[in-house]
């Protein structure tokens, strides 16, 4: 009777907490409740963890959840305290990996064991464990290339040969734990070790820019594996949580590959990501440049100014310089808004994270379906660190490498001021050819310090 | 013990909902979603807690540790993560009203 309590209650709580965990999803679809949607599901995860631990048996092995759980936590929260913004994606990455890991860790004391399990069981307890496996090791890899620990693409001939060789190993080596050759341990080893190899081979020769895609993708596939462990374990909580991470990030996972014009085999398969060499821009007219004065008055005066922020403006750090000039602007009674793309950051919306931490009311902030019928009466629109996003080859020369992204429609304004450090080429070494309108007005410098004699010059205008 | 079938509803209903709960989501808070989605598996918490309680020899006790290593940091870094962007997250009223706190 007793321990029928005790499993009732903890049902019960897992039930509530997996309804905790899609009420909070689903809050954190809007800005206004997405902090309350994150706390939400915090409380489930409390929930269900405090009574997890109530009713385990007080052994040595609680102790050591105990001191797992303490050390672990303590780890990320002063990891997660720290990191800065822009390094936000690597860090989502690890933590994403630590899941893929539990998972594995989890399929993995499952098959040692190798007690009493059903087809079903085994069989999901190998796949999620397989995945899980690979989002660990390759979430490590694209935490080390996006942090910088690894800066080489590593790319052979006959490499898809040798991936695809790994995969069959693994499946052969899974297949043949599931049907019946129980607690192998070697075996069981193997399989796992394969896994791992498999997932550090598949993320090793993707290119720094595509990074995102793949966490977001890891992202669903640790989804998946805890779903399928929770399966194993009769964990309705961990089927719920993990298959509804696994839906909604294959879904943004297509979503943020649409926005980068590939589709996800392009990315995992192509190696497209920093490869790209051929520049076949259209460059008609010649670089204009502008002094900061000048383009301090032309923005001072203006009806309407769009601001299109990339990557390049958080890597100088200048979002607070650049809100700093649009409340300059404010003030002079100039309408200002920021015109996101979706790849604007490192992954979709890291842009909105950067540009929200300097202050930037996200009332102010449209997304690309939302403002490019704007910029035909804007006048003026400043590009600051973004290329690739406003270069207009996309819609109209079928021979750029870009050609079919979606761009900021940024050719349209009446004015466009872009901040560059030099006349290079843009992250793709694509030429752009908004840069030679006639429109086009090129301010030469680094981001923050040209923002900062905009400042001067639009406080100079009056 | 969940049949399998049953098994296959949950399955099925569950990657409705997430699919569902996604596609109205706009591209703003894409980051800070996939770090809410990436905090939410961080449930995997319990199935390792629960593993780890069941482990029965020194190797399942050192994987098992591990397992629950990997899943707190996945739950709290992902909490810590997701919450520190989505209070960034102010609209223009609100900003203002901020500000005349804070001086």
């Amino acid at each position: 009777m007793n321990t029928l309590n005790a499993q009732t209650m903890t049902q019960l709580s897992y039930l509530v907490a997996a309804a905790l965990f899609i009420l909070g999803l689903k809050r954190m679809s809007s800005p206004v409740t997405a902090v309350s949607g994150v706390r939400w599901a915090g409380a489930g995860m409390v929930l269900a963890t405090l009574v997890t631990l109530a009713f385990m048996t007080p052994t040595l092995n609680m102790a050591l959840v105990v001191a797992a759980i303490l050390t672990g936590g303590a780890i990320a929260w002063v990891s997660g305290k720290r990191v800065a913004m822009t390094d936000m994606p690597q860090m989502i990455a690890l933590y994403n990996g630590m899941g893929g890991g539990a998972a594995a860790a989890i399929a993995a004391i499952a098959l040692y064991r190798g007690n009493e399990h059903s087809f079903a069981h085994l069989t999901l307890a190998i796949i999620g464990g397989f995945i899980g496996a690979v989002s660990f090791s390759g979430s490590l890899i694209a935490f080390a290339k996006l942090q910088g620990l690894i800066t080489k693409s590593v790319r052979f001939s006959g490499q898809k040969a040798m991936n695809l060789a790994i995969l069959v190993i693994v499946l052969i080596l899974g297949c043949t734990v599931i049907c019946g050759v129980k607690s192998e341990l070697p075996l069981v080893s193997l399989f796992f070790a394969f896994s791992l190899i498999l997932g550090v081979a598949m993320t090793l020769p993707i290119g720094g820019a595509d990074m995102p895609v793949v966490i977001s993708l890891y992202n669903a596939l640790t989804g998946l594996a805890v779903s399928f462990e929770g399966f194993v374990l009769d964990n309705a909580a961990m089927i719920i949580a993990g298959m509804v991470v696994g839906a909604a990030g294959t879904l943004l996972t297509q979503l943020m590959a649409k926005a980068m014009n590939r589709s996800l085999g392009n990315v995992l398969f192509a190696n497209f990501g920093e490869s790209s060499g051929a520049s076949t821009g259209t460059m008609a007219g010649s670089q204009k440049p502008i002094e900061a004065s000048d383009a301090g008055v032309m923005m001072a005066f203006s009806q309407k100014v769009i601001v299109v922020p990339g990557y390049g403006l958080a890597v100088a750090q200048g979002q607070h310089k650049v809100w700093e000039l649009c409340q300059l602007l404010i003030e002079h009674g100039v309408l200002v808004k920021f015109a996101i793309h979706p790849v604007a950051g490192r992954m979709p919306g890291h842009m909105n994270v950067l540009l929200a931490e300097a202050g930037v009311p996200y009332d102010l902030i449209s997304d690309l379906d939302e403002i490019n019928a704007e910029f035909d009466t804007a006048d003026v629109a400043l590009i600051i660190g973004a290329n690739d996003v406003v270069n207009p080859d996309a819609r109209t020369n079928k021979a750029s490498p870009i050609f079919g992204m979606p761009i900021l429609s940024a050719d349209k304004a009446k004015n466009v001021i872009v901040i560059k450090r030099g006349q290079g080429q843009g992250f793709s070494g694509i030429d752009n050819a908004l840069f030679g309108l006639d429109q086009t007005r090129m301010l030469y410098g680094d981001a923050q310090a040209a923002v900062g004699q905009l400042i001067q010059a639009v406080k100079a205008a009056g | 013990m969940i049949d399998g079938v049953i098994a296959l509803y949950i399955f099925m209903l569950a990657a409705f909902t997430g699919y569902e709960v996604i596609s109205r989501v706009p591209v703003i808070l894409h980051t800070p979603l996939m770090s809410g989605s990436n905090f939410v598996h961080g449930i995997v918490l319990v199935g390792a807690m629960v593993a780890l309680g069941a482990a029965d020899t020194p190797l399942l006790r050192v994987i098992g540790f591990i397992g629950v290593i990997l899943a707190a940091g996945n739950a709290v870094g992902g909490y810590v993560v997701t919450e520190r962007m989505l209070k960034m997250f102010v609209s223009a009223g609100k900003n203002a009203a901020g500000k005349k706190q804070g001086h």
